[in-house]
């Protein structure tokens, strides 16, 4: 049964992405002066920013996010850990490594296994970790999420969750096992190109998946993670003004939740994916840029699929909020190596190498930013 | 550095430095303790969320606070609702901190514009519990009378947003709430440049609390001992009791000098 559009979704079709990307190619100079000068940003400000005339602006664009990033969010980076507790799936997503048909090695780990990773984890120093799975309501149903969320909130006090989305019943129950965050990226906002990367299962619900987010809102989670996978659309500034757009209204329609926003590439996996639209990193650099001014409170966030030199750079600019260390197959922290990993990282270097390169470039990586919001 | 002209007196605790500095942002902990230490603060604040007692002596925030030197000001901020603010403040107390606690509640994450209402419920509870309170606030004279009956310690008004820089923005509120309050008013959030300090001290503030704009300045060090100037300077200028503004200029020779001369004006 599909899912009745929700808020967002009339104004995602009011804002014609692709209309405005359009725009995007023939900005002008004195249209991307009046996106920088602006102190808040509507769609077209944000489409200037991601032209090609803008491209030629890059430094410029770093320089003024970076200052904007620095006032909000100060010299810190908080480091998170993700944590995969299953890669059991019922969805055919084209682009996964844990898509349904896929011959690969499936794993869901018990409680006490998640448990264990969370420990192991916190001893490394992680203090907010995000649970991580695929997309099956058996294996990983209602109630197991639930028990595991309550477990990891007894070892460190942030715990978020990227899983399948949820009942408004069971939203409210993971807020009330200690959940702090969701996080449910939309991959594309297109919805012609959604429907054919997204060929079966749950996740095959556009509206279903988009609408989600609101519904976790008004479960009383405090964090929300939003994002478009690049490269998976053919038009990739359309998503950033697709999530811009999205961020803009969580934080309108959502006055207490913390947003925050994520653009991640496409990796090699198990799925042998080709993406469609090639974003490079000058491109990649430039699509955080419009995104921090776009949304200057939200959270961005910058996994281990890209690489060290870029991470390092992205710090400086827009990212505050980085993963480290990590393993995207279950159980990998503890048994690396035994079951079969989402998409396969750039950045190898340890939590501890991470936080020594933070400091060196002048910031405090924080591991700890949060409250047990269960009492004890 | 010179001392202030008379002390700060807050809980029945003597002051001599009216700058208070926060925690937050600074580049690394060591940056953080040298700026202290040019502040010459006596009264810091480390926000709850960030301290991991579990890690005392691996690098946490308060292995650089030397509490023997500073107040420790625990502070609420991160919580949303006046009882998270309660359970994270016996939280620190049970922790070991002193029981003076730096009353933050924020549900709005982007501005982090104190709810005045959980704020008062949380003054309330935790100065029936024996805290010594002093409330993060909008600048808000009702506001500000209503924590004062409430027991605090303190009001903190706000003199522009959070991290803003913006300066004293909220300076007619300030005003009045220095004209009406009871209790010492300390300028807390949004100022951006030493002068904005001096200025709401000159206004007759009786503390103000700098964080971002001295953790994110180019030189962290430098900028923290230039608030503590500016501080001094603004409470001396308070003492000293200004002369008073005027939008015309006033000639040192008055065109009408002649009047009351013994050769003019009289009736013949």
């Amino acid at each position: 049964m599909s899912v009745a559009a929700g808020r967002f979704a009339v104004e995602l079709a009011a804002l014609d992405a692709s209309s405005l990307s359009a725009y995007s190619l023939t900005a002008s100079d004195a249209d991307i002066d009046r996106a920088l000068g602006a102190d808040h940003l509507d769609p077209r400000h944000v489409a200037a920013l991601l032209s090609p005339a803008a491209a030629v602006r890059l430094e410029e664009l770093a320089t003024v996010a970076g200052d904007r990033t620095l006032q909000r969010f100060g010299r810190a980076v908080r480091l998170f850990a993700p944590l995969y507790i299953s890669n059991e799936c019922l969805s055919t997503c084209t682009y996964c490594g844990f898509a349904k048909d896929l011959d690969v090695v499936r794993l869901t780990l018990t409680p006490d296994e998640v448990e264990a990773e969370a420990r192991l984890l916190a001893d490394r120093g992680f203090r907010h970790l995000l649970l991580v799975s695929g997309e099956h309501r058996v294996a990983v149903s209602a109630d197991y999420l639930t028990d595991v969320v309550r477990r990891v909130a007894s070892v460190v006090p942030s715990v978020s969750v990227e899983t399948q989305t949820w009942s408004d019943d069971t939203y409210s129950r993971l807020v009330a096992a200690g959940a702090e965050g969701v996080v449910h990226y939309q991959e594309t906002y297109d919805r012609d190109r959604y429907a054919e990367v997204h060929v079966a299962g749950w996740k095959r619900d556009f509206d279903r998946r988009l609408t989600s987010t609101e519904r976790a809102a008004e479960s009383g989670i405090r964090r929300l993670g939003i994002g478009a996978l690049l490269g998976l659309a053919p038009d990739w500034r359309a998503d950033v003004l697709a999530v811009a757009a999205h961020a803009s209204f969580l934080c309108r329609a959502y006055w207490r939740i913390d947003v925050t926003v994520a653009l991640p590439r496409i990796k090699p996996c198990a799925s042998g994916f080709q993406p469609v639209a090639a974003v490079d990193d000058a491109s990649y650099v430039q699509a955080l840029c419009a995104l921090r001014l776009a949304a200057p409170d939200a959270g961005i966030v910058l996994s281990t699929r890209e690489p060290a030199a870029l991470r390092d750079g992205l710090v400086r600019i827009a990212v505050t909020h980085m993963s480290a260390g990590s393993s995207t197959e279950p159980g990998g922290y503890s048994h690396p190596g035994e079951s079969q990993e989402q998409f396969a990282i750039s950045d190898e270097r340890t939590p501890a190498e991470v936080a020594a390169m933070l400091t060196a470039a002048g910031y405090e990586p924080v591991w700890k930013d949060s409250f047990p919001l269960l009492p004890a | 550095m010179p001392d202030t002209p008379d002390p700060l007196v807050i809980g029945g605790r003597s002051f001599t430095s009216r700058l208070l500095v926060g925690t937050g942002k600074f580049a690394s902990h060591a940056v953080m303790r040298d700026a202290l230490d040019a502040s010459g603060a006596e009264i810091v604040t480390v926000a709850l969320r960030r301290v991991d007692l579990s890690r005392a002596g691996a690098g946490d925030v308060l292995d650089f606070v030397d509490p023997t030197r500073y107040l420790l000001l625990p502070n609420t901020s991160g919580a949303t609702t006046a009882e998270e603010a309660v359970r994270l403040a016996r939280l620190a107390r049970a922790g070991g901190m002193p029981n003076f606690v730096k009353l933050e509640v924020t549900p709005d994450p982007r501005y982090l514009a104190p709810d005045p209402i959980e704020t008062l419920r949380a003054a309330e509870m935790l100065v029936a519990d024996g805290f010594i309170v002093l409330p993060y606030c909008s600048a808000d004279p009702v506001l500000c009378r209503r924590l004062e009956e409430a027991g605090c310690a303190t009001v903190m008004p706000l003199g522009s947003w959070i991290g803003s820089n913006k300066g004293l923005r909220t300076r007619d509120a300030v005003e009045i709430i220095i004209e009406q309050a009871g209790v010492p008013v300390v300028v807390d959030a949004g100022l951006g440049v030493p002068s904005d300090a001096a200025e709401a001290m000159e206004i007759g503030a009786d503390a103000v609390l700098v964080n971002t704009a001295i953790a994110i300045a180019g030189d962290p060090v430098a900028m923290a001992r230039a608030f503590a100037l500016a501080t001094l300077a603004g409470r001396l200028g308070y003492h000293a009791g200004r002369a008073a503004p005027r939008s015309d200029a006033e000639a040192s020779s008055p065109l009408t000098g002649f009047l009351g001369q013994s050769s003019v004006g009289q009736p013949a």
